[in-house]
């Protein structure tokens, strides 16, 4: 079989396309890049749509932990203290079995048990309490100057936040959310190590890497391919965060702009 | 466990509770959260270790030797931890076996890798075959310590090589200009200022490492996730004394609410030190108490 076959029946083979049973035994080099590269979809998946979706929480969470409000401050700290302080990967269990229970009750919320719906939703509330923390330090971190500044202007309630606060607390925020989102990244790995099940071996490239691994008993040909995918993953994210680091900072003097300082990875 | 837990089918409520959470499986249960506190303790100071070695191998002034100490901090930083530990497991019990292998029978003529096999000789097993079971759990805790202190090495690697470059230049250039060798300025001046540099970080990595635990469940070892779900499954009459339904949503709550308690000790505990460290120091937070006693 040749690698060019091999890429027809694999390489979206993580989503249901392609030919239904894996490789079971004569495994080759392209064989196992193709079918980790195809995993890899899920985990651009997770990371993509929670990051977007965790960046706008984030946003209300960090407002919500500087409210003057006492309930909503303490709601907003109590949900990142929850998110931060324990493991994804028990959040992941929990999360888990609860959709499982609540299925039971309540049968419309049935695809919330697939890792789709159910994981994602664990990982947008997970990313937004971290990005909230990191946002609401950089809230806090907004020079005076601007907002006396903003005020003397005129700006006011919710223009003042649109104009001056949220651009500058993202400038300030930038480095440490591109990290958190290097993160966010990498633990859409635990996904399908975690309960959720992988439906008819539809799983993310740690999943068939771990396949492979398994069925090879060999750890240094997957895993290393895992790595590779991955390191190319974290350089396109650095890329793009960095794109946008140059617009958040385009105001400022070319040698007071913060540059992005990478610090990948710490398990959550 | 109590004299009243004899027949469990007539027990209801409290009574049949206090019975169900003192059989010998849930025993176990409880006793596989000093797994994980055995873990922690064994790990941190491996892992530290680790990351001492790194970090003085970065600063080396031998080329090949920083950059060993500098990729060893780069490519586990760069990749997915999980993927490590599925890695390293596996990666590192071949390594032994194949050592022993090559020591203890020479003249063994066969490949070791066959296909999809990896065969050693019968004595370079590890553990014997014939070993009890609990040599086998001792050397899975064992590869999963040495697996956590390889990867969180590399992550305290890099703090501590932080706070090493973070010590003043002064400090070590007077200890040099006081006639001190390279050596006696690493030990007795680099070291000892290091640390309040490097408590930031490392405590961050403490609670990194506290969220990690979970992660043992993956290397095989019957931690808190193994028996919780063990535990938490539907149990039909059949098979025991105290049939209940699907309670594992139950079970990963207590574990979510333990966590929770010991990050929040830990960062109570930390905050604690860290005022201790800072005090009179020449740092912000060190100026910072200066002026709010006076």
């Amino acid at each position: 079989m040749s690698c060019l076959e091999v890429i027809a029946d694999y390489s979206l083979r993580s989503i249901g396309i392609g030919e239904r049973l894996l490789p079971r035994s004569d495994f080759t080099i392209c064989q196992q890049v193709v079918l980790i590269g195809s995993g890899m979809l899920w985990n651009i998946y997770f990371g993509v749509l929670a990051l977007f979706g965790g960046f706008f929480l984030a946003t209300a969470v960090a407002l919500g932990k500087a409210s003057q409000i006492w309930w909503v401050r303490k709601f907003s700290e109590w949900f990142i203290f929850l998110f931060r302080g324990s493991p994804l990967f028990i959040q992941f269990f929990f999360a888990y079995f609860l959709f499982l229970n609540l299925k039971g009750a309540i049968p419309i919320l049935a695809p919330f048990t697939a890792a789709w719906l159910g994981a994602l939703v664990v990982l947008f509330l997970n990313t937004a309490a971290y990005s909230g923390e990191i946002f609401y330090g950089a809230l806090l971190s907004i020079p005076k100057g601007d907002l006396e500044a903003a005020d003397a202007y005129g700006f006011s309630g919710f223009l003042r936040f649109r104009k001056i606060t949220w651009p500058t607390m993202l400038r300030l925020a930038w480095p440490a959310y591109t990290n958190e989102a290097i993160f966010l990244f990498h633990a859409t790995t635990l996904v399908f190590f975690s309960g959720f099940p992988a439906f008819q071996q539809k799983g993310d490239a740690l999943y068939y890497a771990k396949y492979f691994a398994d069925k090879t008993f060999n750890p240094f040909v997957p895993y290393p391919i895992l790595a590779g995918y991955f390191i190319l993953l974290t350089l396109i994210v650095i890329g793009f965060f960095g794109l946008v680091n140059r617009r958040l900072n385009r105001h400022l003097p070319q040698d007071s702009r913060r540059k992005l300082r990478i610090r990948p990875n710490l398990i959550r | 466990m109590f004299s009243y837990c004899a027949d469990p089918s007539t027990l209801e409520g409290l009574t049949w509770l206090s019975c169900y959470l003192t059989i010998g499986k849930q025993i176990s249960f409880y006793l596989s959260f000093f797994t994980v506190l055995a873990l922690l303790a064994i790990t941190a100071p491996t892992a530290l270790a680790f990351g001492f070695g790194g970090a003085m191998l970065a600063r080396s002034r031998i080329g090949p030797l920083a950059v060993l100490g500098k990729g060893y901090i780069a490519i586990v930083r760069g990749v997915p931890d999980i993927a490590f530990f599925l890695f390293f497991v596996i990666a590192l019990d071949q390594a032994f076996e194949y050592l022993r292998h090559k020591v203890k029978c020479p003249d063994w003529e066969e490949p070791i890798r066959q296909g999809n096999d990896f065969i050693v000789c019968q004595a370079a097993k590890l553990p014997l075959g014939n070993a009890p079971q609990w040599v086998h759990e001792t050397y899975g805790f064992f590869l999963a310590v040495l697996t956590f202190a390889i990867v969180f090495g590399a992550f305290a690697a890099n703090v501590l090589y932080g706070a090493m470059r973070a010590v003043p230049k002064a400090q070590l250039e007077t200890a040099e200009a006081y006639g001190m060798s390279q050596r006696q300025t690493f030990w007795r001046i680099l070291v000892p200022q290091m640390w309040v540099y490097a408590l930031p970080g490392l405590s961050n990595l403490w609670m990194v490492l506290i969220k990690a635990t979970p992660l043992l469940f993956l290397l095989g070892v019957e931690d808190i996730v193994y028996w919780a779900r063990e535990l938490g499954g539907t149990k039909s009459p059949r098979f025991t004394d105290y049939p209940h339904g699907d309670w594992r949503m139950w079970y990963f709550l207590v574990l979510l609410v333990f966590y929770l308690a010991f990050t929040k000790v830990s960062e109570v505990v930390l905050d604690r030190i860290m005022k201790r460290l800072t005090h009179g120091q020449a740092t912000a937070g060190g100026e910072a108490q200066r002026k709010a006693a006076a």
